[in-house]
């Protein structure tokens, strides 16, 4: 799924490669501009020797080259394991989102396409670090699923799945990430992916994180974006 | 230099409190200025999760965090701080936000800096689409807050630790104090032996998860560069210090991040423990390391542990 998912973004050629669950690599647009390409494949852990992959990468691109990046995600969770948390998974985590901030903030504006899995910090770490999250159709992320819901909870899975219809707020899927704001807005499988691609170059949204008034606009977060703005009031006020 | 005689007390009090032991509001009350605390939508305006009815769960008034203004030896800053004993300090909506609300108010000032006392599991699971995003945006605002010359210091010492996404918004943060039960990781004990079973994590092996997680073990490894006594004073203390250390943010750092993970990984990546680590620093009799007592083991970080200053 992932050739496809490329060769349609990319119809011009590309040098973008899968190595065991990372992608690197880049890609030339219709527009001749040069496209940062990475991600995570194949439904792979995100751990310290993945994330340090990723990070080196965007890295060593800045300064070279100009053009945008995409983050292309289809993970498991964060890795689970004693020997990554040992080495401070924490630290590799936030240092690959915080290069992905970096770059977007400073001329590389970054997009993040969901294209099947991914769950917690991966998630955290690629897709949510990036400016504008594209969900494809039939991507499943999950910051918890259901059943281990079901656990810390204590309730049935039948009581979640009945909440769930009235809320976005828990429970897994696109659509309940998109209106809550995280996903800015789901392509279609008809359509070139190129084209689609093309056409949010063309309109990108500001840097600035508006993804509270968007959560607000599409009714998932009503309380976050004036929360959030009510405290900077009060906090510009108090100097 | 005598200590004014109004000073001494609140002094001693905050040096007998332990910081683990504490309320958020205690830990803030003692760690900054007496009565300086200014509060940002207190308890008493009543905004509650409108998420936990849902699920017939107690709400609270200020939904676990105190966002606010203060005085540190008499120098304006932002303070966060988690309340561990609510839902486990765990991230939701309005929790999150009021953090990210503090975080944009900091960035627009560019020099007042924001202490985080992070107390917390990660992401409210009852809220848990809203509370991963909150983080998300929380880091950003931090990056952003950093770049636009903001010092953002953690002071990680509470009951819930610092975990899941708290443990990614530490790891954005300009530097870290870290005391001995301050645990630092992404997936609790409990999480990685669910999902991997117990061969790959035995969550009831107390020393064990100590020694992996916990405030030595991240001290030594450079994750955090200060390290505390488990009493609000020494936090205080360490708070001074990293305000001071911290210098700005900018492209250099991230890349020197990069070499120091890296080389993290060259060095010990094929360590299975943490005591193998810190026999690998240079630590003669490494197996001691968890029973040092606080003045001992700090002498032998600033000897032997490695600092993450300038590069992250």
């Amino acid at each position: 799924m992932l050739d496809e998912i490329i060769a349609s973004l990319f119809p011009d050629g590309h040098e973008v490669r899968r190595d065991k669950g990372v992608i690197l690599g880049s890609a030339t647009l219709r527009s001749g501009v040069r496209m940062l390409v990475l991600g995570v494949a194949d439904r792979t852990a995100l751990g310290v020797d993945e994330a340090i992959r990723l990070s080196g990468h965007v890295l060593d691109s800045i300064g070279r080259d100009s053009g945008p990046i995409l983050v292309l995600v289809d993970s498991d969770s964060q890795r689970m394991s004693k020997r990554d948390e040992l080495l401070g998974l924490n630290e590799f985590l936030a240092h690959l989102a915080k290069v992905l901030i970096h770059a977007d903030t400073n001329g590389r504006p970054t997009i993040g396409l969901l294209y099947g899995h991914s769950a917690a910090g991966a998630l955290l770490a690629t897709g949510l670090a990036t400016r504008v999250l594209v969900g494809l159709p039939g991507a499943e992320p999950a910051v918890m699923d259901l059943p281990s819901m079901a656990k810390v909870t204590k309730l049935s899975m039948e009581a979640l799945q009945e909440k769930a219809k009235s809320t976005p707020v828990f429970a897994p899927g696109l659509s309940n990430l998109a209106q809550m704001g995280a996903v800015h807005m789901i392509w279609s499988n008809a359509a070139s992916l190129a084209d689609q691609l093309e056409a949010l170059l063309v309109d990108l949204p500001a840097a600035r994180d508006q993804r509270d008034a968007l959560g607000k606009e599409r009714g998932g977060r009503l309380k976050a974006a004036e929360i959030a703005e009510r405290v900077r009031d009060l906090a510009l006020q108090v100097r | 230099m005598t200590a004014p005689l109004k000073d001494v007390a609140p002094a001693e009090r905050a040096r007998s409190t332990s910081f683990y032991e504490a309320s958020a509001r205690t830990r803030l009350e003692l760690l900054l200025d007496a009565g300086s605390l200014i509060e940002f939508i207190g308890p008493g305006q009543r905004e509650v999760s409108p998420h936990l009815k849902i699920f017939d769960l107690p709400e609270q008034f200020d939904d676990g965090i105190v966002v606010g203004h203060g005085r540190l030896d008499g120098s304006p800053v932002f303070v966060a701080a988690q309340e561990g004993r609510f839902m486990g300090g765990a991230f939701g909506e309005v929790h999150g936000a009021k953090l990210t609300g503090l975080l944009r108010a900091a960035r627009e000032i560019g020099t007042v800096p924001v202490l985080v006392l992070f107390d917390t599991g990660g992401v409210r699971l009852q809220e848990a689409n809203a509370g991963e995003l909150a983080i998300a945006e929380i880091m950003r605002a931090v990056m952003e807050a950093r770049s636009a010359g903001v010092k953002v210091i953690g002071l990680i010492g509470g009951r819930s630790g610092c975990y899941g996404g708290g443990g990614l918004i530490a790891g954005c943060c300009s530097a870290l104090a870290v005391s001995e039960p301050g645990r630092i990781a992404v997936s609790g004990p409990e999480v990685i032996e669910t999902n991997r079973g117990v061969e790959e994590f035995d969550s009831r092996d107390r020393a064990l998860v100590w020694r992996t997680m916990g405030g030595k073990h991240r001290r030594l490894l450079g994750a955090a560069d200060v390290f505390a006594d488990d009493n609000v004073q020494d936090f205080r203390e360490a708070a001074l210090e990293l305000l001071g250390l911290v210098g700005p943010f900018g492209l250099d750092r991230l890349k020197a991040e990069q070499d120091r993970l890296a080389g993290r990984l060259r060095s010990f990546g094929a360590c299975g423990d943490a005591i193998d680590i810190w026999t690998a620093e240079g630590i003669a009799d490494a197996q001691a390391v968890p029973e040092l007592p606080a003045d001992q083991f700090i002498a032998l970080a600033n000897r032997i542990g490695r600092t993450s200053r300038d590069a992250r």
